[in-house]
């Protein structure tokens, strides 16, 4: 086996080779405070780019979703239960810790199975579970809503915002705004997924895409193969994190989502409603859909984000720092937008390791944008 | 929010498992998985295991860690 330093020598190699800049997304959250964390970012050559992409979860959550919890938080007789993350971003009427602080039963846990756990538990109280997150995470909270289905758990629900990767990958590429040379595709999401779903974005939008894991041997040696297949002029689906990745990924998962949820156009922050890109409770268990519970929520009249440019952020467009809100009116301890309450929001990321690195290569992302388009 | 994490398998009752990660003890849902034994290795998530490593895999997780 290679080492990460072997990886790093073989991305420079073929980067002197390249006659312009190459910029690779990664469309993780986890990626992408792994790059800074174990300095990735910093060794690379000046000439290759990683961008983030939309891969934060809650990052993407529109502020609607989080009037929603709000609204439901402060109902008397609802407990929220949520990943911890949520509970710091703020909505239109202020976030969930606020109202934990003015009286709201909200809760964090750390897995959804807690949360059903506390309904069990709680049988005079409505529990609501925030689901956020995408595959990796939505078979877990589909298999507490079969369970709640089949032990008549009444007071057990779901408030949605489960989304699929795939769909949001294709959409940047359909959209064309931001120009990529392939994708470091999420590793634990393709855990689930599989490494052959990613073959229509490599096959038939010509996107060279590895799956990759988290250490920084793994995002070395992904890179370098992403780079393999621009020189070789290849575009395919490669799985560089073969120690968890299959090419079907987990049946098992696969099919409590397909048999809890149904595909549907949700809106993405920054990105807009995408055809298929959510997962939505059946009509089969259309009793643990907090939506359908609770259809007619007093929320308040949305207002316009002053300033907060995480919408650009997520479509790999701005670095952070070019954000006027950054490190200034918006931090971790006083987050504006959601990038910067998420320990894996790009915003969060920069502000904590520095993000000199990024601005250079978002800047010279567009570089590469404007040389092809030359080159046609 | 997708980080997961590698745990060695101490005790199996149905679709819980007793999980050993770095030293601490958890529960664990392993539903999603086929055959489950004590001594495996598997990938957490969320309070689920998500994927049963192989004793390849574990090796080569090792081999990484080392690598660092």
């Amino acid at each position: 086996m290679k080492s990460t330093q072997e990886h790093l020598q073989k991305i420079r190699e073929y980067a002197s080779g390249l006659d312009r800049s190459l910029t690779f997304m990664e469309v993780c959250g986890t990626h992408t405070m792994a790059a800074f964390r174990t300095g990735l970012r910093s060794l690379l050559p000046s000439n290759v780019n990683l961008v983030s992409g939309p891969g934060c979860p809650v990052c993407v959550t529109v502020d609607q979703y989080i009037d929603e919890a709000m609204a439901l938080a402060a109902k008397p007789d609802v407990i929220v239960a949520t990943f911890g993350d949520m509970v710091r971003v703020p909505g239109t009427g202020g976030s969930l810790q606020q109202a934990r602080s003015q009286g709201a039963d909200v809760r964090v846990v750390y897995s959804p199975s807690d949360a059903l756990d506390l309904a069990r538990k709680c049988p005079d109280r409505d529990v609501v579970f925030l689901g956020v997150g995408f595959e990796t995470t939505a078979p877990a909270v589909a298999w507490t809503v079969k369970c709640a289905a089949e032990e008549n758990i009444d007071n057990y629900s779901v408030l949605g915002a489960h989304k699929r990767v795939l769909p949001a990958m294709q959409a940047l590429v359909q959209d064309g705004e931001v120009n990529l040379d392939g994708f470091m595709c999420p590793g634990h999401v393709s855990v689930i997924i599989g490494s052959q779903a990613y073959e229509p974005l490599a096959r038939q939008q010509g996107m060279p895409c590895v799956v990759t894991g988290f250490e920084a041997f793994d995002m070395a040696e992904g890179l370098g193969m992403l780079l393999q297949q621009v020189r070789e002029g290849r575009t395919e689906a490669e799985n560089q994190y073969t120690r968890a990745v299959t090419p079907e990924g987990n049946p098992a998962a696969k099919s409590m989502l397909d048999e809890v949820f149904r595909h549907d156009d949700v809106a993405w922050r920054g990105l807009g409603t995408i055809p298929d890109s959510g997962l939505s409770i059946r009509d089969e268990y259309a009793r643990c859909d907090a939506r359908r519970r609770w259809p007619d929520l007093d929320l308040p009249e949305r207002r316009e984000e002053q300033g907060c440019r995480c919408g650009e952020v997520l479509r790999g467009l701005r670095s952070p720092d070019a954000c006027p809100l950054f490190g200034k009116a918006c931090t971790p301890s006083n987050p504006v937008g959601p990038c910067m309450v998420s320990t894996e929001g790009t915003c969060a990321a920069h502000y904590h390791y520095g993000g000199a690195q990024d601005a250079v290569s978002v800047q010279s992302a567009s570089a590469s944008q404007a040389e092809r388009g030359s080159a046609g | 929010m997708c980080l997961a994490t590698p745990a060695e398998v101490v005790e199996v009752e149905g679709m819980q498992a007793t999980v050993d990660v770095h030293g601490t003890r958890r529960e664990v849902n392993v539903a999603f998985l086929d055959d489950v034994q004590v001594g495996d290795y598997v990938l957490l998530h969320a309070g689920f295991a998500i994927r049963k490593w192989t004793a390849e895999d574990v090796a080569a997780y090792e081999e990484i860690m080392k690598d660092l």
